[in-house]
């Protein structure tokens, strides 16, 4: 804080070159920044979310469009999101909006707050057969390491980023860099990583990954194999060999189980590689970002030869990726070489099947917190009661709105994807820490059994009445939060 | 500034966020739209015509949205002051300092006019294109327009922020059409509970006048002007609820319950008295002056 603080009691914000000193309670200049309890704090309007078929264009009081027949607040249910809400960490005081609705004639207590977290991350999928890097390598932002590479999935790259070791338990900047990360990725904001050993990845959350400058395309089908079982049919009869370059598994169809249903007779194509069951060879070339996540950039670097006695001239030959991205057509000549060739129809259309079937790469950031300390007692006075409530479906947890997965065990830890919350409802503290929004929903009379801060409940009108608000319409793919 | 607090939004939109070095920001809110915002200043930004010439206008605009909060930061002490001839060195500081000058017999700091003269400066940027059908700038309410001839706009007016709360039905309390043939080029409202702070009980004062700067300033003078002594009326040391305030001690108003007619007309007298006066001297256009639904017009608006 000490890099924050200038006067006795009021804080520098430094978000703008405005530079405001604001005391404690107040806002600066732009009024979403304020000096909460000492801490620089995004202060912006709560934002409310109201139930709507869906509208056009951007409304603001003035240059209205006349015909326009919502009203802020029309009876359509209205749910009062953490956005903006502000906090009372350390949470010995209640949250900030308890907030009472009618919903179904059920009286809903929705209880809104942003939460500060340490104990965070980010786990980014990020959908690339590329090589991103070594299990376990340090994932860098900046030069300091703000995370770390974690296993491969089905055609994805997983990383772990952020985490209370990176945002206070190395130096200063190492914290810093990462609080930025974090919030950047949250905000959906494009986040530029240099993972050791590996490579260059910028990753922004709804948006295909970008490797090394290229932006990523679109998700193989399957593994080399996988693609062989999937198209043998469609290729037989047009071509009499099929490579499918995969980093992992090439697949090579006259040798595979596919290949021998149809009774395809053997080509006599050497791979290089490690060969695993027939037709699967494993380790054809290095990882990188060439062909089906390998560094070739060249197929034929992988065929060795064509056993003599097998293959014979005219022998039609296709390689292609696991994507369909990366495809070459040959024909075997008197020497028994691979000679280029024209892509007959029907090859190429079962070529852009394979493209067709891929679906488009993204990167999807989900955001992970853990919600058991001490922001519970904003909530009630006995924060167990509200741990068990969650468990029992008795609460449910939204944060800025959208849905989360709460972790069995101990403790509330919970998981949201970030492009289903509003945008920017990311903010941070210069602890380091993040800020994000959390709400609890539940019966009042639920509440009252959990020993909450009924004192502080306030009408949703009442809330709307004294806070700036921000009104947003319903994502309609969230399920509303008051249904429970 | 009478709607600077409440902004409805879709959030269907997924705008794409582009960050200058300087801090400033803008998003592109859909076609022919952009938001931009760097610190206090937050505005929206919208043209019409070719799209060679919309795209040169926005960038243009973009370009110098980018520098304005840091010259204006670096005469801030002086724009918080109250406004004198010849002190102010940058454009948008010599806008303000220019639409606040004739108001200059009473306390006013070159502030109030600060959101027009940034509208101002950045609807400038729409000279040469001359593929524009029409542009403005909308800077939380006060708005500079750009207008090729035969072309006009049609600007609605929202004056009671009140009934939000009294959950009422969303509907325009009027509309002017603003024409190339008008000398108006912009228009700012002000108001008791919009974003800055009023030392009137106005709900809503909107003005039209040849700029936003000029309208900006003067809407801010009307609605202080809009007064009357009451015992219900809550006021406030503005230095007590924001920091680093160009309105010092002086007291604001932060709550106006219902008044008896008389002094509601009274209040009005006021504002309207004034307003004329600046009608007279070619500083406004036209304005509209709202107080607990009762509404006076000065002008043709």
């Amino acid at each position: 804080m000490e890099h924050n603080s200038v006067n006795y009691d009021k804080i520098r914000c430094d978000a703008c070159p405005v530079l405001c000193m604001i005391s404690p309670g107040r806002t600066g200049a732009c009024d979403r920044w304020g000096n909460v309890e000492g801490r620089l704090t995004r202060v912006d309007p709560v934002v409310l979310f109201r139930k709507v078929a869906a509208q056009q264009g951007e409304l603001t009081g003035f240059l209205a469009r006349s015909d326009w027949d919502g009203g802020v607040l029309p009876d359509a249910p209205v749910f009062i999101s953490g956005v903006g809400s502000g906090t009372t960490y350390p949470d010995y005081k209640p949250a900030p909006f308890i907030v009472a609705s009618k919903h179904d004639d059920v009286d809903m207590v929705t209880v809104v707050t942003e939460g500060i977290f340490s104990y965070c991350s980010f786990k980014v999928k990020i959908d690339t057969d590329r090589y991103l890097g070594p299990e376990q390598a340090t994932v860098r932002c900046k030069g300091e390491a703000v995370g770390h590479v974690t296993t491969i999935e089905y055609g994805s790259q997983m990383l772990s980023l952020g985490g209370v070791h990176h945002l206070t338990g190395g130096s200063k900047k190492e914290g810093r860099v990462t609080c930025d990360a974090m919030m950047d990725l949250g905000n959906r904001k494009p986040v530029e990583l240099q993972i050791d050993g590996g490579a260059n990845v910028i990753v922004q959350a709804g948006e295909p990954p970008v490797v090394n400058g290229v932006a990523e395309q679109r998700m193989r089908v399957g593994c080399g194999s996988a693609t062989i079982g999937i198209f043998a049919r469609q290729w037989h009869g047009h071509v009499d060999e099929v490579v499918v370059v995969d980093d992992h598994i090439t697949g090579v169809l006259t040798e595979h189980q596919a290949g021998r249903f149809l009774d395809m007779p053997p080509s006599g194509i050497k791979i290089r590689g490690r060969k695993s069951t027939p037709g699967r060879y494993f380790q054809v070339a290095h990882p990188g970002t060439g062909w089906g996540g390998t560094d070739i950039t060249d197929p034929l670097s992988i065929v060795t030869g064509f056993d003599p006695k097998v293959a014979r001239p005219g022998l039609r030959v296709l390689m292609v990726s696991t994507t369909g991205e990366d495809a070459a057509f040959f024909v075997l000549d008197q020497t028994l070489r691979m000679v280029p060739a024209l892509m007959p129809g029907p090859v190429r259309r079962v070529v852009d099947r394979i493209g067709e079937n891929c679906e488009p790469a993204l990167c999807t950031v989900l955001f992970l917190m853990g919600a058991g300390g001490s922001l519970r007692a904003g909530v009630t006075e006995n924060p167990v009661r509200l741990t068990r409530s969650i468990k029992d479906l008795l609460t449910r947890v939204t944060s800025g709105g959208a849905p989360v997965y709460v972790w069995p065990g101990g403790g509330i830890t919970v998981m949201v994807d970030v492009t289903r919350m509003p945008r920017n409802a990311f903010g941070w503290v210069p602890t380091p820490a993040i800020v994000a929004p959390i709400e609890f929903t539940l019966r009042l009379a639920d509440y009252e059994a959990l020993g909450g801060h009924m004192d502080r409940v306030r009408s949703v009108e009442d809330v709307m009445r004294a806070e700036r608000v921000r009104v947003l319409s319903w994502d309609g793919l969230n399920p509303w939060p008051m249904g429970i | 500034m009478a709607h600077g607090d409440l902004t409805v939004q879709v959030a269907a939109q997924r705008p794409q966020v582009e960050r200058a070095p300087s801090g400033a920001m803008r998003a592109r809110l859909g076609e022919g739209r952009w938001h931009f915002q760097h610190g206090p200043i937050d505005l929206v930004v919208g043209a019409e015509g070719e799209p060679a010439s919309v795209c040169g206008f926005v960038e243009a605009a973009w370009t110098r949205m980018q520098t304005i909060l840091g010259e204006l930061v670096h005469e801030l002490p002086a724009l918080r002051a109250p406004v004198a001839a010849g002190v102010l060195r940058g454009s948008v500081a010599r806008r303000m300092e220019a639409a606040c000058l004739p108001h200059a017999l009473q306390f006013v700091t070159p502030m109030a006019a600060v959101a027009g003269a940034v509208a101002d400066e950045l609807i400038a940027c729409a000279r040469g294109h001359h593929g524009l059908l029409r542009a403005h700038v909308n800077n939380g309410g006060d708005i500079a327009l750009h207008l090729a001839p035969g072309t006009h706009y049609r600007v609605g007016l929202f004056a009671d922020l009140g009934r939000i709360e009294r959950r009422e039905r969303w509907r325009l309390d009027g509309d002017a059409e603003i024409g190339f043939g008008t000398p108006v080029r912009g228009v700012a409202t002000s108001g008791w509970r919009g974003r800055s702070f009023s030392l009137g009980i106005a709900d809503c004062v909107t003005v039209l006048a040849r700029t936003a700067a000029q309208a900006d300033a003067a809407a801010t003078m009307i609605a202080n002007a809009v007064n009357v002594e009451h015992p219900a009326i809550s006021r406030c040391a503005a230095d007590a609820l924001k920091d680093d305030t160009d309105l010092g001690d002086r007291r604001v108003t932060v709550g106006v319950p219902a008044l008896p007619a008389a002094l509601i007309e009274h209040a009005l007298d006021a504002g309207t008295a004034y307003a004329a006066a600046l009608q007279a001297r070619g500083i406004v256009h036209a304005a509209v002056l709202w107080l607990q639904g009762r509404v006076r017009t000065v002008g043709c608006a």
